[in-house]
């Protein structure tokens, strides 16, 4: 187990040009709303305020950790624990209540399948749309068309409205037009098991392209082989704190002998 | 090494930025080309499988305007005291279509792009923006419709009065984007905004001078402090710049003019301009909660 949190302290002082992903004694809480219509907040008001309208749920509570590039990182933990909030602060998608997060370069985010695809549009439109959502231009789009429509092979269907496609031919253009982004971050959130076999090998394939070339990844995943293989530093999250941050296989073997 | 960024209380290592946090209006510039195709496919997907298309834009009008011209124009007998009645309701419905299409789809925006900023971080100016934007491309046509209306009542407009109408366009532009801002964000925390919303865009017809003349409510009001706060409200000065641009040129050119309407136009963009602050301000208080709200 790396114990990483002297070296994050002082990544505000000097940041070595490889860090990508500065995570700083990060809490993040979440208010569970009872309601939100006007009237119960003018009863409760008239009531003397005495029950509490929300419910708190700390979602992480005190963590850090620094990513460089070129690593492969597994977010590892049960329902819950707090894998997903995290992408989604790195994302920008939300902002910690205390301490901070920090990104060098552009993100892009495979945080579930086909968020920012329309159902009434066709591939093609689709793949500039999101493109251009995950902050591509209309060139780079249009100089990697091909590729992403190649990538994906559903040529065939690229002018069809995407929501006569499959899941499955849905997830395989939007993995496509995401890792064409070639984001500095890649972030991916447990969207590899969906897919057919050939498919996975390709996207895994792909993902060790990306890392070869040394950009950062991030995956949350269940399926812990896949994990092993793929990433080489794992950080397992237990309601919202970092129990193991350090070789995968150790994070791995971890999560196996406590749940 | 340090470097001082924005956001003066924090101190950010070179290169490096806080994720979320962007720079407002300014970021919807730079995405122009995302701004594009988000009003691209708002348009593709409302007259998604309609047969008329975007001939609705122009049905909802003409409808509307029949009923006004009637109902006011005839039976209220309204079209006996203002010369061509007809043009002078159209430029006034003009403007508040355009007013309460910006501003309601602006309010819904971000509520109605809710999958999106769940899930993946744009800048959510985006949304209000893209609406305001759509409300323009519904705009345009009946404009159209209005000059083809003024030329054949007769329109000879001067350089000065069509500058009118340009700033009776940026007033509303500005200040529906304002109020769609503050509204869209308070919705995502009170959905009962987007009831609020309903209920000033229901008053917003017959609180500036769409149905009636402007001294109807001198001769009521008076011109004292009533006759002012009626005419601190953007949208009348806005109707009054377009009866000034659009109708007035196609009369004999003898109605009473609006005083001060010069002014009164200065101060509604002014106030508007300070509506665009607030939504704004506001809009970026609650931006950071806008993916735990939803």
């Amino acid at each position: 187990m790396t114990d990483l949190t002297d070296a994050v302290s002082d990544a505000a002082i000097s940041t070595a040009a490889a860090t990508r992903i500065i995570v700083d004694d990060v809490t993040k809480r979440f208010t569970l709303r009872h309601s939100r219509a006007l009237k119960e907040l003018v009863v409760w008001t008239l009531r003397g305020r005495k029950e509490s309208l929300t419910n708190e749920f700390v979602a992480l509570s005190d963590v850090s950790f620094r990513i460089d590039d070129g690593e492969t990182v597994a977010l590892l933990g049960l329902n819950g624990s707090g894998k997903s909030t995290l992408l989604k602060l790195i994302s920008g998608v939300m902002r910690p209540d205390a301490g901070r997060v920090l990104v060098r370069g552009n993100v892009a985010g495979l945080i579930e399948v086909g968020a920012g695809f329309h159902p009434d549009l066709t591939g093609r439109e689709n793949v500039y749309l999101n493109g251009a959502i995950l902050g591509m231009s209309e060139q780079q789009i249009t100089d990697r068309f091909a590729d992403i429509v190649a990538f994906s092979e559903i040529s065939e269907f690229i002018d069809t409205e995407v929501k006569f496609y499959s899941s499955g031919m849905f997830l395989r253009l939007a993995f496509s037009v995401a890792v064409h982004t070639e984001p500095d971050i890649f972030l991916v959130d447990e969207i590899l098991a969906v897919g057919d076999e050939p498919f996975q090998r390709k996207c895994l394939a792909k993902i060790r392209e990306l890392k070869a070339a040394g950009h950062a990844l991030v995956i949350v995943s269940h399926d812990l082989d896949m994990v092993a293989r793929l990433c080489e530093r794992g950080i397992l999250l237990e309601q919202g704190k970092i129990i193991v941050d350090g070789p995968v296989d150790t994070a791995v073997a971890e999560m196996r002998s406590r749940f | 090494m340090l470097v001082r960024l924005r956001h003066v209380t924090t101190l950010l290592p070179e290169g490096f930025v806080e994720p979320g946090r962007g720079a407002g209006l300014l970021d919807v510039l730079r995405r122009r080309y995302l701004a594009k195709l988000l009003v691209r496919k708002e348009l593709r997907v409302r007259y998604q499988g309609s047969v008329l298309g975007l001939l609705w834009s122009y049905l909802k009008p003409a409808v509307q305007f029949v009923v006004f011209y009637f109902a006011i124009g005839i039976f209220l007998g309204l079209s006996r005291n203002i010369d061509d009645f007809a043009v002078y309701l159209f430029s006034g419905i003009v403007a508040i279509n355009y007013f309460s299409e910006a501003f309601g789809n602006a309010t819904r925006s971000i509520v109605g792009n809710g999958a999106l900023v769940k899930k993946i971080y744009l800048p959510r100016e985006l949304f209000p923006v893209a609406s305001l934007w759509v409300a323009v491309v519904h705009f345009f046509p009946q404009l159209l419709v209005l000059v083809v209306g003024a030329l054949i009542a007769g329109w000879r407009p001067s350089v000065l009065q069509l500058g009118a109408g340009a700033l009776g366009f940026l007033i509303v532009t500005v200040f529906s984007l304002g109020l769609g801002l503050l509204f869209g964000a308070i919705n995502v925390v009170f959905r009962d905004a987007e009831n609020f919303v309903d209920l000033i865009l229901m008053v917003a017809t017959w609180t500036s001078p769409v149905l009636y003349f402007w001294t109807n409510v001198t001769d009521a009001l008076g011109t004292g402090p009533l006759w002012w706060l009626y005419q601190a409200n953007p949208l009348t000065a806005a109707v009054e710049l377009f009866h000034l641009c659009f109708w007035f040129p196609a009369t004999d050119q003898t109605s009473p003019a609006v005083p001060h309407l010069g002014l009164v136009g200065i101060g509604a963009l002014l106030l508007s301009c300070l509506v665009l602050l607030l939504g704004q301000a506001t809009f970026r208080r609650l931006d950071g909660r806008f993916a735990q709200e939803l």
